[in-house]
This record gives structure tokens, C-alpha cells and sequence, in this order.
């Protein structure tokens, strides 16, 4: 493959030569070789394409089957589509347990990400500007917590929450979602670069206060960190499984993640929970696909920030 | 801190100021600290004490009530003879020597090939390869699940049209169909972290090295991944990490393959420990010795990796 390149070496040459060219310069190169190398590519890619959506694909086309067609019909296309019924069954089943656990999804996901932002902010910010007494002692503890296994920490979590009466309650899922050491982190570097000292010093001589300074000059400066935290610690929280299971025994305070499995283990007896268990996958993976693509942006930024360092 | 001994009117000042910072320093990290505390130190340290106990029965014949006593490393002692528990480290990591670089391959190929590509395309097959991040891993599981039972499934279906009958669930073949899981939920991830390490590259540098003569293959060999190596290091990490902690994947993937035992990951093992033989103690001990060998290996690994870049300066 390294002897034909030259529809590669051309995009590159052209993307180079031109630093920021608008796209079409690039695209008339790319179209105009139809190479080997560049066929090749385009084979290579397509694929890569077809085995990450397939699946996907594969869930949006079953969750508009009924039970009998999900099992004798071909996957990968519609047979007897009727998806609202579907889609109705989910969210009627057993008196409307999947609304408590959507609901409770967003609240573990929402509110622990929320809150676990702004703390990691804070504690970012701090560690950046201020020069304190144990300074060092919390950042080794914060990069240590980094990484640290969080399922290995599930099992010792719930031993301590059991002791102290926690296992079992909506605490036990939303506490922990509300400490993230790698929020820290990346709130520690992004406010190195983006909240200048003069800033600080300049509120401080107009008499305003450091809880006041953070809460109306800082907390703007580091919003492009804080999406970003909140992005992650959002989908780290929401796609979280091991923690809610050791957890809750009680269905009614399940995360979506653990509702589903419940209801695909006990599909064998009950063989119209996997239609729900279908339909119930497509409904939850829908939030957070869009999130993904409308934020992408924040991603990007944000992952920059984490790998600079490390 | 007040180290200035001079008693001008500045001199005042500066040294309130500093002092102030100090208290409002700790009031910005104490929130977070406090929650650190309750949710890492705190369960460790209590998972250590807890690995330590075991119960004791008194009265003869040991028939008597039983009680909680100190056991000393009698649960460590008893988790590494259990062949099983040793039998599942050897398996995750048999199954992080294969699947991390084939994932991170497939993740720098990726991110290289974009990086050439023309923008609209370049963000359209981002976007799709990203996607799968989204998708919890346990629906992933339940989704690929449902890809590997032959009756369900239509690649089984195709694959058997094309006189294959692939098993994917098989006693061999299992470790790699979750393999495949992972790298499906992964590799789109870790394709941005490198993606976003080589815009950060001055594009100066590829001008340089097309001066030099250096065509798309060698710059991207020679330029672009030496360059891009702290995000590798970085999704190597936490690849490993990760891999360690394996869980939802082979619980889910159970009820279909009866070649996943309740110990087939440490994880799994220590989770049986606690909830199905209720022997919380020996489950302590077991995520203890997880957690350690989870940190030597990251940190042996980010050691590693800061030894040979030593070297090559």
C-alpha cells in the first residue's frame, strides 16, 4: 500500500500548502484521483462506517417488530412495522416503570453531573490560582482518584453505605455521581490558561469577594471546560451499571441501564419483555446520541485539554 | 505567605490579601474534598478493614453462634489459592494484550485517515464512529446479544447463506465476542482524544516535512505519531484501567454462553463473592487485590512510557 499513495499525498499537499483552505479546494483534490490507494480508502472506510451504525441500525429496525417478527424475520429489515404501539408498550409496562426509570435517570445523570461540575470547577479553579497549604496533597489524591477503577470502588462503596444506612436509596447512586477527580483535573488545566491573574487582582481592588470572584467572573471564563465535564460525567453517570446494581434492590429507584437488564433476564419467562427490552434500548440510547452530535464541538475541546497533559 | 517584613502601607495589604486567599482556597476545594473523602479514601480504607475480618464460630465442634473476628491476610491468602479468581486476572489480561492495540490501531488508522479527509466527509464519519460512546455498555451488550444468537441474529443468517456457521457464543470463542464489544463502544472515543491531539499540532510542522520531502505515509509515521503520543499514552491508560474493571459485558453476555462462569472477571468474581455466597469479607479482599493490581498496572505502564521517552531524548 505504500507505493501508491499519491491521492493521500495530494489532500495533504493541498490541505498544507493552504493552511485553513476552505473545503472545497480539498474536496476537488480528493475527488479528482480516483487511484487505487484511494479506492482502497474509501472501501476502508465505508466499512469502518457499516460496523459502528449496523448495530444501531439493526435496534432501530427491531424495536418497530413485534415479538413473533423480532425472531422470524430478517434483522435488517422492516416486517410489519408498528412502532408507536411498540414504543407505547415500553412506557405502559407494569404501571409505567420505565418513566421512573427515565426519570431517574435524568435526576442520577442530570442533577450528580450538574453538581459534580460546579464542585470540580471549584476545586479546579483553586487549585490553579491559589498557591495553599496542601495544594500538592490534593492534586496527587485527585490524579490518584483518577485512576483508581470506579467498579473496584463499587463493592468497598457499598460495604461503608450499608454501615451507615445509605445502600438502597437514591443517595447511594447520586453521591458518588457527584465527585469527579477527572473533572478536577481538567477544570485545574483549563484554568491555568484561561482565568489570567490581572482578572483576579483587578475584581479583588474593586472590593469583591473570592466566593463572589468565582461565581460571576471565573465560572464564564471556564464554561467551554465545564460543558465538558458535565458532557462526560452526564454519560459516565447515565451509562453507569455496576454502582446502581450493587446499590438498589428496590426496581422502583433502577437507572434506565439496570431496569433493561432486569427485564431481558427475565425475558425467558416472560417472552414479550424482549420486544420491550428492544424497544426500551432504542428509547434510551436516544438522548444521548443526540447530546453527542449536537455537542460535538465540546468534545473535541474538551479531550484536547485532557491529553495535553497526560 | 507573609514572609515580607517591610511595615510600609503596601506591605499591609499584600499580606491580607495572601492570607485571604489561603481560607478562600480551601473553601472552593473543601466541597469536593469532603465527597472525595466519603467516596474513594474512605470506602477503600473500609473495604481494607472489612478484607481483614472473618467470621468466627465458637462452642464445640465451631456449632456455636458465630462471630465477627480478626482474620489477618487469611482472606488474601484465600482469594489468590482460589484457581478460579487467578484463572480470571489471567483472562483480562489475555484479553487487554489483544484487544487494547488492536483498538488503539484501529483508532489511530482512523483519526490519520480523517485527519487527510475533507471536512463535510471527515465530520459526517466522526460523528458515526463516535456513536457508539453513547450507547451504555450494557445495552451495547444486550444489542451485540442479540447480534450473536443464531435466530436472531443476521449476520448469523448471512454468514450461515454463505456456508459458514460461525458460533460466537462458544466456550473459545466468547473472550473475543466481547472483544468486540468493547472495541465497538471504544474505539470511535479514542479515535477523538487522537484526532484532537493532531489539531494541536502547528500545521507548520507537516509544511516542514513536506519540504523535506516526506510523502502522506512517512509524515504520518514519522510526524504525526510521535506527536500524537501523549493521547496514546493517555487512551492507553485508561484502556487498561477500563479492561481491568470488565463486568457488564460478560454478565449480560451469561445467560447466553455457558462458558461464562460467575468468576469469569475479577469483577465478576468479587461481585459473586458479596451477593450470591454472601461472604462479604473474601469480596473486600478480592476488590482490594483488584484495585492494587489495576494501579500497578496504569502506573507501571505511565512509568514505562515516561522511562523510554526519557531515553530517546
Amino acid at each position: 500500500m505504500s507505493v501508491s499513495a499519491p491521492g493521500i499525498d495530494d489532500s495533504v499537499a493541498g490541505s498544507a500548502a493552504t493552511p485553513g483552505a476552505v473545503g472545497g479546494s480539498r474536496a476537488r483534490t480528493s475527488r479528482a484521483g480516483f487511484t487505487p490507494s484511494r479506492i482502497l480508502l474509501v472501501a476502508f472506510l465505508a466499512i469502518a462506517a457499516l460496523y459502528f451504525l449496523l448495530p444501531v441500525y439493526w435496534l432501530v429496525v427491531a424495536s418497530t417488530k413485534s415479538t413473533a417478527k423480532l425472531f422470524g424475520s430478517f434483522g435488517l429489515w422492516f416486517s410489519d412495522p408498528h412502532w408507536l404501539h411498540n414504543l407505547s408498550q415500553v412506557f405502559s409496562y407494569d404501571s409505567g416503570i420505565f418513566w421512573k426509570w427515565t426519570l431517574n435517570s435524568i435526576l442520577y445523570a442530570g442533577v450528580g453531573g450538574a453538581l459534580a461540575t460546579l464542585l470540580a470547577g471549584a476545586a479546579g479553579f483553586a487549585l490553579a490560582v491559589y498557591r495553599f497549604r496542601g495544594r500538592e496533597a490534593v492534586f496527587k489524591a485527585v490524579l490518584a482518584g483518577v485512576l483508581l477503577p470506579t467498579t473496584a470502588l463499587a463493592l468497598p462503596m457499598y460495604l461503608l453505605f450499608s454501615k451507615v444506612g445509605l445502600a438502597n436509596t437514591q443517595w447511594a447512586v447520586l453521591i458518588p455521581s457527584m465527585v469527579s477527580p477527572f473533572g478536577v483535573y481538567l477544570c485545574r488545566i483549563y484554568a491555568e490558561a484561561a482565568v489570567p491573574a490581572e482578572v483576579l487582582e483587578a475584581a479583588r481592588v474593586d472590593g469583591a469577594g473570592e466566593g463572589r470572584i468565582f461565581s460571576t467572573v471565573v465560572l464564564r471564563m471556564m464554561t467551554p471546560a465545564l460543558v465538558t465535564v458535565f458532557l462526560f460525567q452526564f454519560v459516565g453517570i447515565w451509562n453507569n451499571y455496576f454502582l446502581p446494581l450493587v446499590m438498589l434492590s428496590d426496581d422502583t429507584k433502577y437507572p434506565i441501564t439496570l431496569g433493561l437488564t432486569a427485564w431481558q433476564s427475565a425475558a425467558d419467562r416472560h417472552p414479550e419483555l424482549y420486544q420491550l427490552t428492544v424497544g426500551g434500548a432504542f428509547v434510551s440510547i436516544l438522548p444521548l446520541a443526540a447530546a453527542m452530535l449536537v455537542l460535538q464541538r465540546y468534545w473535541r475541546s474538551g479531550l484536547t485539554q485532557g491529553s495535553v497533559k497526560g | 505567605m507573609s514572609s515580607t517584613t517591610d511595615d510600609t502601607a503596601a506591605g499591609t495589604v499584600r499580606r491580607q490579601r495572601s492570607a485571604r486567599p489561603d481560607r478562600a482556597a480551601w473553601g472552593f476545594v473543601l466541597p469536593f474534598c469532603a465527597l472525595f473523602l466519603f467516596t474513594f479514601v474512605l470506602p477503600i480504607g473500609y473495604a481494607i478493614y472489612e478484607s481483614l475480618l472473618k467470621p468466627v464460630r465458637s462452642g464445640p465442634l465451631g456449632l456455636g453462634p458465630a462471630h465477627i473476628g480478626f482474620a489477618g491476610l487469611s482472606n488474601y491468602t484465600l482469594a489468590l489459592k482460589q484457581q478460579d479468581f487467578l484463572d480470571s486476572f489471567g483472562r483480562v489480561l489475555l484479553f487487554a494484550v489483544v484487544q487494547i492495540p488492536v483498538m488503539l490501531l484501529l483508532a489511530t488508522v482512523l483519526a490519520l485517515v480523517l485527519d487527510t479527509l475533507s471536512s463535510r466527509w471527515a465530520s459526517f464519519l466522526r460523528a458515526a464512529y463516535f456513536l457508539p460512546y453513547g450507547v451504555p455498555g450494557v445495552i451495547a451488550s444486550i444489542l451485540w446479544g442479540f447480534l450473536y444468537v443464531p435466530g436472531v441474529s443476521p449476520i448469523v443468517d448471512l454468514l450461515g447463506k454463505a456456508g459458514l456457521s460461525p458460533d460466537f457464543l462458544g466456550y473459545n470463542s466468547v473472550l473475543w465476542s466481547i472483544a468486540n464489544i468493547v472495541i465497538w463502544e471504544f474505539t470511535g472515543y479514542n479515535m477523538l482524544v487522537i484526532i484532537a491531539q493532531l489539531k494541536a499540532i502547528p500545521q507548520e510542522l507537516y509544511e516542514a516535512a513536506r519540504i523535506d520531502g516526506a510523502n502522506a505515509w512517512q509524515t504520518a509515521l514519522r510526524v504525526k505519531i510521535p506527536l500524537a503520543r501523549p493521547a496514546l499514552v493517555l487512551t492507553g491508560v485508561f484502556s487498561i484501567i477500563g479492561t481491568l474493571q470488565l463486568f457488564a459485558e460478560p454478565l449480560v453476555l451469561k445467560p447466553l454462553a455457558s462458558a461464562i462462569t460467575t468468576s469469569y472477571t475479577p469483577n465478576l468474581s468479587a461481585y459473586n463473592e458479596a451477593f450470591a455466597n454472601n461472604n462479604i469479607y473474601l469480596a473486600a479482599a478480592e476488590s482490594v487485590i483488584l484495585a492494587l493490581v489495576a494501579s500497578v498496572l496504569s502506573f507501571g505502564f505511565l512509568s514505562l512510557v515516561g522511562r523510554g521517552e526519557r531515553s530517546e531524548r
